[in-house]
């Protein structure tokens, strides 16, 4: 385990619509990728090699600059056997881990149930947008999803200072547990009783923040700044879940791709920087993932459901680096005789995290043992 | 002029056999009488239908080509628009019965497909109703029987048309889902048209003979060639079909239950009513409609009062037909749909085919917080036309005390009893503000905004989360 003083925690960040990773970290001296992709390519002109092999968008400047900095892990080829092309099966198969099954418990709802086994903590795990996602649900453990912060809490139609206290009040009263009104009514008091503790508690987290860096106005930074302010908060929140949307880019690719990548890559630099200056950075790390990579030909304007892909960790504990085997583009190797491979299995990514990172036995979350990669620093 | 106890009465009837009514339509159905309002509602096709041509001709979306939430957003539509309550609620029954999902199937208007299908087939036959199933694309996908061939079974149909949607886990045994599986080869989807680059199309059932499994099969004691009517016909007949289904019944419609994946090991809460279901069944030989006459008129379905915890779409639904914020054709139904999975109950993607974890496991902390702000948001917007409607009744009141205040709003949301706890806060809370006034500009606001509050407090309450 990565040994921190202070309690680590984990940031995810899911790229939802499946990114395309040969245009986000582009195997610009591969004739294979020229020959596949005639229309939407990085051109030879706009990259910014990594290696002599590989190289990101050259307006990813600050995104490379994290890897320069070695702090990024660049994770080639996560995947998992026969990945299928739909989107919701495929985020399935992330959230819970079960490619054969239908299953309802998450992979961070059972993570967070072993890091605050009693429940003792509402906002051990927190997820930002509206709705959970399927990987935070485990029946029993409590977990709060976030919408909006500034507006977070029970009762949050009204407005006017007063009259919300007052209905807090009276909605606090009448969710108090009473003798003998039976099991259902008073398993609702007390989550009624939970949900108040919860919004009280992130209530008080933008009133305690302050900060120099100013995030961008879309929602990924709206995210990440929620993620800023709440971990700096000092509320002891342990699993941060965020998502980025859009990347489904079945048409004008060129046009939609290169901005959403620009969103990201300030997000995740303005939200490190935050961190970094609220001296609350070493303890996170990040992880960014999306549920499969796309087609390896492009269709004319976008580019269709594929396979394989990769992820980034990121942080200051991160031991940057390349990690494993980007996919081959040889015919020979493809998956489906048109899509990338994988050569890492991402449960083997989430057993690192926990294990490695976050201290805990893996293979109960994942179910099975799967290999891990060594992507922390070895000094701290 | 119907009882106090009589409107109460219908409006329990509403809230189960559909997703509840405006206190104001309450009489009116009241004064026609119970028995003959089940009548109503068990025979939809005496009322308009939804006009589909004219929904899709004024929200196009709503054909559903793009995702989820256009085609959750048509069932939200018609849930909240329907003049056929029961047609609406029993379609939600199978669906949670039957629980076909799109993180599988990944075609929304497929499932809304097979949502009609449970309209048209829901309160008939029970058999019927299990052909059409497996004939379901959708189905057919989710669980994998077009896989399943001559010489080479796929069981996942089988398995859980056994184990979930007939007879429950101990009324068989491996060799019959076997058996159930080679008699389902050839049931397939028809060569699907690619979705890319125009979108998603339906799929159609196809019936393939050359890969049927023609040979003597063996299910549950009856042998013969047996093909897939044939698994149905001997499936409705087991005792364990009407024991199975009148559970599912009785937990849909009168009090929450355990878990059907208990259901083996603990008896029912109420046995003498499922027995009073079950030979529902037998006489009307697995009708739905029927069975649903004996359990909607039964005592301990009028016993039953806020014996379940409401699911999503019923607060959604409910609490919007009561407001009138939804009426009609406008924009804003994919707004609810969202709402809708938001607080845990997703339209046409159920978590898993077990469906929904229902009564308290609807309730966590997040869903609370949902379930409490979308109701109390909506009650407390004086905008609303249902919301005006119980102001003016406020208004008009002889008395203008916080007591009769309370009253009122409690009655015009229900009529709705609460514990005393919720009462005691209620009326504390409406006395700091003192008798209504309505005479000048500024006493009416003040007032509305007062009438308000009080419909968003109750609209907050535990007691408003049980149907």
């Amino acid at each position: 385990m990565a040994s921190t003083n202070k309690e680590p925690v984990l940031v995810i960040l899911q790229l939802t619509g499946a990114n395309d990773y040969l245009n986000t970290v582009v195997p610009y001296t591969n004739p294979h990728y020229w020959d596949a992709r005639p229309k939407v390519n990085i051109p030879a002109d706009q990259v910014l090699p990594i290696n002599d092999e590989l190289a990101f968008r050259s307006d990813m400047e600050q995104f490379k600059a994290i890897y320069d900095k070695g702090d990024m892990a660049i994770i080639h080829g996560i995947g998992f056997a026969n990945s299928p092309r739909s989107h919701f099966r495929a985020m399935d198969i992330w959230h819970t881990c079960e490619p054969d099954k239908i299953v309802t418990e998450g992979w961070l709802g059972k993570t967070i149930r072993e890091l605050d086994p009693d429940g003792e903590n509402v906002v051990t795990g927190v997820s930002f947008g509206k709705g959970l996602p399927r990987a935070m649900v485990s029946p029993g453990v409590p977990v709060t999803s976030v919408s909006d912060l500034d507006s977070f809490g029970v009762m949050s139609a009204i407005d006017e200072k007063k009259q919300k206290e007052e209905a807090l009040n009276v909605f606090k009263r009448m969710y108090t547990p009473v003798m003998g009104s039976g099991v259902v009514a008073d398993y609702l008091s007390n989550t009624g009783t939970n949900a108040l503790a919860s919004s009280e508690i992130l209530g008080t987290v933008p009133g305690k923040y302050t900060s120099t860096v100013e995030y961008a106005d879309d929602s990924i930074s709206k995210s990440l700044r929620d993620v800023a302010r709440v971990h700096t908060a000092g509320i002891g929140t342990r699993v941060f879940y965020t998502q980025h949307g859009g990347y489904d880019t079945h048409a004008t690719q060129l046009a939609v791709h290169p901005k959403l990548l620009q969103e990201l890559t300030r997000a995740i630099v303005d939200f490190f920087e935050d961190l970094r200056n609220h001296n609350a950075s070493e303890e996170v790390i990040m992880l960014v993932f999306s549920e499969f990579g796309r087609r390896i030909k492009d269709n004319g304007s976008g580019t269709d459901h594929g396979s394989g892909g990769g992820a980034f960790l990121i942080g200051d504990r991160v031991e940057g680096g390349l990690y494993g085997q980007y996919p081959s583009l040889e015919f020979s190797d493809l998956a489906n005789g048109e899509d990338m491979g994988f050569n890492i299995d991402f449960r083997g990514v989430y057993s690192t995290l926990l294990d490695q990172w976050l201290g805990l036995d893996a293979s109960p979350i994942v179910n099975g043992t799967y290999e891990q990669i060594s992507p922390f620093k070895k000094d701290y | 002029m119907p009882t106090r106890q009589e409107i109460a009465l219908m409006a329990h009837l509403m809230r189960r056999a559909g997703f509840g009514e405006p206190r104001s339509a309450l009489e009116a159905r009241a004064i026609m009488g119970y028995e003959a309002v089940v009548e109503e509602l068990l025979h939809p096709e005496l009322l308009p239908a939804i006009d589909e041509e004219l929904m899709y001709r004024i929200l196009p979306g709503y054909e559903g080509a793009l995702g989820p939430p256009i085609s959750q957003a048509d069932w939200m539509f018609r849930m909240v628009n329907t003049q056929r309550p029961l047609e609406e609620k029993i379609a939600l029954f199978w669906h949670q019965m039957f629980a076909t999902s799109n993180s599988k199937v990944d075609n929304p208007p497929e499932i809304g497909r097979q949502i009609a299908m449970f309209r048209e087939y829901g309160l008939g036959s029970y058999r019927d109703l299990l052909v059409e199933l497996a004939k379901s694309p959708a189905m057919i996908f989710w669980l994998d029987n077009h896989g399943n061939h001559d010489g080479a079974i796929n069981e996942n149909w089988g398995r859980e048309l056994l184990e979930l949607f007939s007879l429950g886990e101990g009324n068989y045994i491996e060799d019959d889902i076997k058996e159930a599986a080679r008699a389902f080869t050839g049931w397939t989807i028809a060569p699907k048209i690619p979705r890319n680059p125009l979108g998603r199309f339906y799929w159609n059932f196809e019936y393939k003979p050359e890969d049927h499994d023609n040979r003597e099969k063996t299910f549950l004691g009856k042998t013969g060639n047996l093909n897939g009517e044939d698994i149905m016909e001997i499936i409705v007949d087991q005792p364990a079909s009407p024991r199975f289904l009148a559970r599912h019944l009785y937990r849909f419609f009168v009090a929450d239950e355990p878990d059907v994946s208990s259901w083996n090991s603990t008896p029912p809460n109420d046995p003498a009513a499922i027995e009073i279901l079950v030979d529902a069944y037998k006489q009307s030989n697995g009708d739905i409609r029927s069975i649903l006459r004996v359990l909607f008129n039964s005592d301990f379905f009028k016993n039953s009062l806020y014996a379940r915890v409401k699911s999503p779409a019923e607060l959604i639904v409910g609490t919007v037909r009561m407001a009138g914020n939804y009426e009609g054709f406008r924009p804003g139904f994919n707004n609810l749909a969202l709402e809708c999975a938001w607080q845990g109950q997703e339209l046409l993607n159920p978590p898993s085919v077990e469906g929904w974890h229902t009564g308290p496991a609807w309730i966590d902390a997040g869903a609370l917080m949902r379930r409490v702000n979308f109701a109390s948001g909506v009650m407390g917007d004086t905008s609303h036309p249902g919301v005006k409607s119980i102001i003016n009744r406020v208004r008009f009141q002889e008395s203008n005390s916080p007591k009769t205040l309370v009253a009122v709003c409690l009655d015009s949301m229900g009529p709705l009893q609460v514990s005393d706890t919720t009462l005691k806060e209620l009326l504390s809370h409406a006395l700091k503000g003192g008798d209504l006034a309505w005479d000048t500009p500024d006493e009416i606001k003040d007032s509305e905004d007062r009438v308000g509050k009080v419909l968003a407090l109750i609209a907050a309450s535990r007691d408003y989360q049980f149907a």
